[in-house]
């Protein structure tokens, strides 16, 4: 009796910790499931149809790779959805890591972790067809005089102030749609967004939406980098980290990049 | 002084000093004074004692209590302030004008004017049902979108608008209230010295309705001048888009608390004003 | 001609009929006291023939012209007739003179300025003229009530109606109204008095009325009325009141 419970325990143990490589045992939240956090709503291309569990979509497959390496199989991975708030908010977090194409910044450093930046945005000016027609062009000195926007959480909003400087105070927005939605009834003529999500709205969301250009990333003081978000001093972060450097340095997060954001490719730079 | 007088009357003769009942009034309230102090003070040194013994407590200190941030942030919030205090005072007016008129308006008697009349009942019941936001979301975009040209579809504009809407809604409310507070005799004696409907409501009622609501109206303000921040959401970056944006970008709730410190710093003085002044009308009319 | 008739007056609030029929003959410069005990009556009439209450039935007339024709336009007739009331009804918020001016100004269309001189003579004749700049809050009641009255009568009324304008007045207080009702009678106003003071009644009316349960149940000249009553309720009346 003792000893088929011992084995019994050994056996479940053993198979737990077979599931999982090393680094990562016992320093998920609940053993041997890994909880990724996401937008409410997740927006293509980073996640397909708000449903990240299908593995569609920049974020999503990033996220599954990264599980994978860490040695959990799709199943063992469960999906929450958080605020920008309640990310970075003290204390516990119900997620081991949240991506929703956070920057990395030092100063949000100092109140959470990042993982290495799985992702280098380059930002983009998102305009509608009116405007160009009107004469706004790709170089700075053009979109100085344009009336800007921005969504208030993102690093475009230093962004703005630092590379384009325009000539009239931007107005900030809690959310893409509300941008969206000022740049449709004219209250805005252009707004700064990173490459792909600009290429999301210009394509679906706003009807007449032009991409006017991009700045490459290494054009900000500091390029923006989106890293996984997790709590401070998750032991996480290593096993994470190490996902991260063998999935680039072998090729295979370029090649999710490649399969969910070619799009980025061929969109003009701005002088 | 009244007091004093039935002390001289129960001992017979003129008090020279203090009466009984002065004697034992100044101990009941030495004695209660004392309580309050001490019960308030023993509850301050629990809060300062115990919250920093919480677990979390320097991570919270860290993100919301943030001597660096708070400093680094402050002088930026204040001007984004400054927004708050323009939009509020231009759209106070405003308000009060609207706000009379629909208050008038359910004040019709005339049957040919039974329009305006269902005007203002309709008016009032529609914007004090939905959420101000909605109406900011809803005339801040909704109407630029029909295709005005700049500068006529500014979020300030409409933003206002959406705020002079709703709120006129409760201030007519509270006009009428104040209107209908003017006892009929106060309309006899106009209609007897041969005075107009309109005369009436000029000179004689709304004069002392008006009045009357001031507390009323006065806390109405003040909750403007809070609802005012929801402008943000169509735009402007007032204090606390600004805060957002700090909070974003440093990661740390710290400028939140200095905006909602901005905000006290205005809203408690004026609601103790509304308190004193409402407390004042009641004991000159009793 | 009578100045003011009133014939077969019914007024009911409701279910309530309060007028069921008033009779009541006013000569120009007469003065005439309504008495009754309360609830009889009294003061809705007055109202009725002021126009602040629309008739069910009857009619009333001013210097022989019908003016309870429904939906005609009261204002016109209100101007002609002044109405005091029990409760003062002074405006609050502004001071005794502004009081007095307000319905001139509006009314008969003249300015402030063009008004002070004979308004001052108003509030000079009962004893204001110090009183002019103050609020009603800071009169006493008699002081507020004989404002009430220059009020009415800057407005040059050819009636005046006065509905129990003492009763809520201290003891004390009676008095001075009363004695500007008396300078009123010897300078020859027509007037229509409800009250409860029977001496004043008696000292000074014309014709006293005796309303019970909504109509005119006797009338005379007070000497007769008070002294021998026709009617066991007016009897009755006058034995508890006396």
């Amino acid at each position: 009796m003792k000893l088929v419970t011992a084995t019994a325990i050994l056996s479940f143990a053993a198979s737990g910790a077979s599931a999982q490589n090393q680094c990562a045992a016992g320093k998920t939240i609940d053993d041997g499931v890994l909880t990724v956090a996401t937008g409410n709503p997740a927006y293509y291309p980073w996640v397909m149809d708000d449903a990240p569990e299908s593995k569609q979509g920049f974020e999503a497959a990033v996220a599954y790779a990264v599980a994978e390496r860490m040695g959990f199989a799709d199943d063992q991975v469960t999906w929450v959805r958080s605020s920008f708030d309640q990310a970075i908010q003290p204390g516990a977090k119900d997620f081991d890591f949240n991506l929703q194409q956070y920057s990395i910044t030092p100063e949000r450093d100092e109140i959470v972790d990042f993982s290495a930046p799985y992702y280098s945005a380059a930002m983009a000016v998102l305009t509608r067809q009116v405007i160009v027609d009107l004469g706004a062009e790709a170089n700075i000195d053009a979109l100085r005089s344009l009336k800007w926007g921005a969504d208030a959480n993102t690093t475009a909003v230093p962004m703005l102030a630092e590379v384009i400087a325009p000539e009239s105070d931007p107005l900030l927005y809690g959310d893409n749609a509300d941008v969206v939605e000022a740049m449709k009834a004219g209250q805005i003529d252009a707004a700064l967004f990173d490459l792909p999500t600009a290429l999301y709205l210009s394509a679906v969301v706003l009807d007449d939406g032009v991409i006017l250009g991009q700045f490459p990333a290494e054009r900000s003081e500091s390029p923006d980098q989106f890293g996984m978000l997790l709590e401070e001093g998750n032991p996480l972060k290593e096993c994470i980290d190490a996902a991260i450097a063998e999935m680039t340095a072998d090729g295979s997060l370029a090649a999710i990049e490649a399969e969910w954001l070619s799009e980025t490719t061929g969109v003009p730079v701005i002088q | 002084m009244a007091l004093a007088d039935q002390g001289g009357q129960g001992t017979g003769r003129p008090a020279p000093g203090p009466t009984r009942r002065q004697i034992y009034e100044a101990e009941v309230r030495r004695r209660s004074n004392l309580i309050a102090a001490g019960s308030t003070l023993t509850v301050l040194i629990l809060l300062i004692v115990l919250i920093p013994m919480a677990p979390g407590w320097e991570g919270v200190k860290k993100s919301f209590f943030n001597a660096e941030v708070f400093a680094r942030t402050f002088p930026g919030l204040l001007e984004a302030f400054l927004l708050d205090v323009a939009i509020f005072a231009w759209s106070a007016p405003l308000i009060f004008i609207l706000g009379l008129l629909i208050a008038l308006c359910r004040d019709v008697r005339k049957p040919a004017l039974y329009p305006l009349r269902l005007f203002g009942i309709l008016y009032t019941d529609i914007f004090r049902g939905i959420p101000v936001i909605l109406v900011i979301y809803l005339v801040g975009f909704g109407v630029p979108g029909l295709g005005l040209p700049r500068p006529w579809n500014s979020p300030y504009i409409w933003g206002t608008v959406a705020l002079v809407l709703t709120y006129a809604a409760y201030v007519a409310e509270v006009f009428r209230t104040g209107i209908e507070s003017i006892h009929q005799s106060q309309r006899s004696a106009a209609a007897s010295l041969g005075l107009s409907s309109s005369d009436t409501m000029r000179f004689v009622i709304l004069p002392q309705a008006i009045r009357r609501v001031v507390p009323a109206n006065m806390n109405l303000f003040i909750a403007l001048q809070k609802d005012v921040a929801l402008l943000s959401f169509i735009g402007p970056v007032e204090i606390f888009r600004q805060a957002g944006v700090y909070k974003s970008l440093l990661a740390n709730f710290t400028p939140y608390v200095g905006a909602a410190l901005i905000f006290l710093a205005i809203t408690i003085p004026a609601t103790r004003y509304a308190d004193y002044l409402l407390a004042k009308q009641s004991k000159a009319r009793s | 001609m009578a100045k003011l008739e009133a014939r077969g007056v019914m007024k009911a609030f409701g279910e309530n009929a309060v007028c069921k029929g008033v009779d009541l003959n006013v000569d120009e410069g007469e003065m005439v006291c309504l008495i009754g005990a309360s609830g009889s009556g009294k003061s809705t009439l007055l109202r009725c023939l002021n126009l602040l209450e629309p008739i069910d039935d009857g009619i009333i007339l001013l210097d022989g012209e019908d003016i309870s024709i429904p939906g005609l336009d009261p204002q016109p007739v209100r101007q002609r007739i002044g109405m005091v009331f029990q409760s003062f009804n002074l405006f609050p918020h502004m001071t005794a003179v502004e009081n007095v001016m307000l319905a001139p100004r509006r009314v008969r269309g003249l300015t402030r300025g063009a008004l002070l001189p004979e308004v001052t003579a108003l509030f000079e004749r009962f004893g204001l003229a110090d009183r002019m700049r103050h609020y009603p809050d800071q009169l006493s009641g008699g002081q507020q009530q004989r404002v009430a009255i220059v009020r009415a009568l800057a407005m040059r009324p050819e009636i005046m109606l006065f509905d129990e304008i003492t009763s809520a007045l201290d003891p004390e207080l009676v008095g001075e109204v009363l004695d500007v009702l008396r300078q009123l009678r010897a300078e020859g106003m027509t007037m229509i008095i409800a009250t409860h003071e029977m001496g004043f009644a008696r000292e000074l009316a014309d014709k006293v009325c005796f309303l019970e349960n909504g109509i005119i149940l006797e009338e005379g000249p007070p000497d007769a009325l008070f002294a021998n009553p026709k009617r066991d309720r007016t009897r009755a009346f006058l034995s508890r009141v006396l």
